[in-house]
């Protein structure tokens, strides 16, 4: 790391050096402390829709993912207060949806489901919706089944930074809003491949490849054993 | 002192999950150390004959005798488990709640590619049960206490559930035993 010019500041009590223009979801992440985030991804850049990774700066709520660090800023983080308020987003995510994991081809290597295992969540406590949503299979290699989507709008910052291509987009205000694509209705009709980043970015089974379900088996899935975000915390275990 | 009694349910369900309850294996035999099945397909004892101190629910109400069936567990349980993803969610059969009724036992009885009804009946007798207008999860219609997650629930789930509620300790499953799948 160039020493040129740090910034010192705290997460749960602990000192974190990080380089000017980071945010703190970035410099949480390379110090080894994890904050639960959906939206957020390291290849994409910051949409601070979904909250999740929302923390106390110096006591008021900003998301980690957009909000830059500054010298001296006391950060909290893992608080009951917060993964209170984590749970209920992800309860109102599943009930707002339909998440069918029994025969989710995503089940085992899914975020969303991984953050409810990290949080313990046996049930929501909201009300199921069980919203109509439709399923986009027109393409030969690929679908959308949005009944598994939750809007974190991967696909359309992937598809449009990383693809150079614009394939998805937001159609549509509150319970209407649905990613939409770029032409007159299927996507068989877009220019979107099956190497495209804006499919494995997604982080539920919503932009999915077809034949490829159920790959690995139960056991050796990505959250079968270990709980998401232990690959960060395990560097600051690394280093001590 | 009497053993307590555990009893059993399937509503809207596949028995996967009373498969699973099966698949404690052998600890099947330190189950009936600790306990006495009451109403349960297990035994095929049809109606309550005693207060019981845990009910395991699986499957959803997706007809009134479901919930004739659920409720009557309320009533006879002090802890009440949605036992697998169709108890807690509906599971599959909720797949037709974004569909309305009519329009199911249409497809299902008149319209079906492979339907074969001269008489374009769709079945109505006093004896089967009244479907709902949509599938349930049992915690939308009665209280309920525990839910093991799982399709079906892992056997080690349901077995240190249990043995947790049945010698009153708290019940706390590690991370490799909360699976939605």
């Amino acid at each position: 790391m160039p020493m040129s010019q740090t910034i010192d500041f705290i997460i749960d009590g602990v000192e974190v050096s990080a380089r000017p223009g980071q945010t703190i979801l970035q410099a949480a992440d390379e110090a080894g402390i994890y904050i639960p985030r959906l939206c957020a991804h390291k290849d994409l850049v910051p949409h601070g829709s979904c909250r999740i990774c929302t923390v106390l700066v110096n006591g008021r709520p900003q998301s980690a993912c957009t909000q830059p660090v500054a010298p001296g800023i006391v950060v909290q983080n893992d608080i009951e207060k917060l993964n209170n308020v984590r749970r209920n987003i992800l309860d109102m995510l599943f009930v707002e949806g339909n998440h069918y994991c029994m025969f989710c081809e995503k089940s085992g290597n899914c975020e969303l489901q991984a953050l409810a295992y990290r949080f313990g969540i046996m049930a929501p406590k909201f009300p199921y919706q069980f919203p109509a949503r439709d399923v986009d299979a027109s393409h030969p290699d690929i679908y959308i089944d949005r009944n598994r989507c939750i809007l974190c709008a991967r696909c359309i910052r992937a598809s449009r930074d990383l693809d150079g291509k614009h394939v998805f987009e937001f159609v549509g205000r509150g319970p209407e809003k649905r990613v939409a694509v770029n032409a007159e209705a299927r996507l068989a009709d877009t220019d979107v491949d099956v190497t495209d980043k804006a499919l494995s970015i997604c982080p539920v089974g919503a932009l999915m490849r077809k034949r490829q379900g159920y790959a690995d088996p139960i056991g050796r899935r990505r959250y079968d054993h270990q709980p998401i975000g232990s690959d960060i915390e395990a560097k600051r275990s690394a280093t001590g | 002192m009497a053993k307590p009694k555990i009893a059993t349910t399937s509503l809207a369900g596949c028995f996967g999950c009373h498969m699973s309850i099966l698949d404690i294996d052998e600890r099947i035999l330190e189950l009936v150390e600790l306990v006495d099945f009451d109403k349960s397909p297990i035994d095929d004892i049809k109606e309550f004959h005693h207060r019981c101190a845990v009910g395991l629910i699986e499957g959803g109400c997706a007809n009134e005798e479901n919930v004739r069936v659920l409720k009557d567990f309320r009533r006879h349980c002090d802890i009440l488990i949605s036992l697998g993803e169709c108890a807690i969610l509906g599971g599959i059969p909720a797949l037709r709640n974004t569909i309305p009724l009519q329009e199911c036992l249409d497809e299902a009885y008149l319209n079906g590619p492979s339907v074969y009804n001269p008489a374009k009946t769709i079945p109505n007798d006093p004896e089967i049960p009244l479907l709902l207008n949509k599938v349930y999860p049992c915690h939308e219609v009665v209280k309920i206490d525990y839910f093991l997650q799982g399709c079906p629930p892992r056997a080690d789930a349901i077995w240190e559930t249990l043995v947790a509620l049945l010698t009153d300790k708290p019940v706390d499953l590690p991370y490799d035993l909360i699976k939605y799948d």
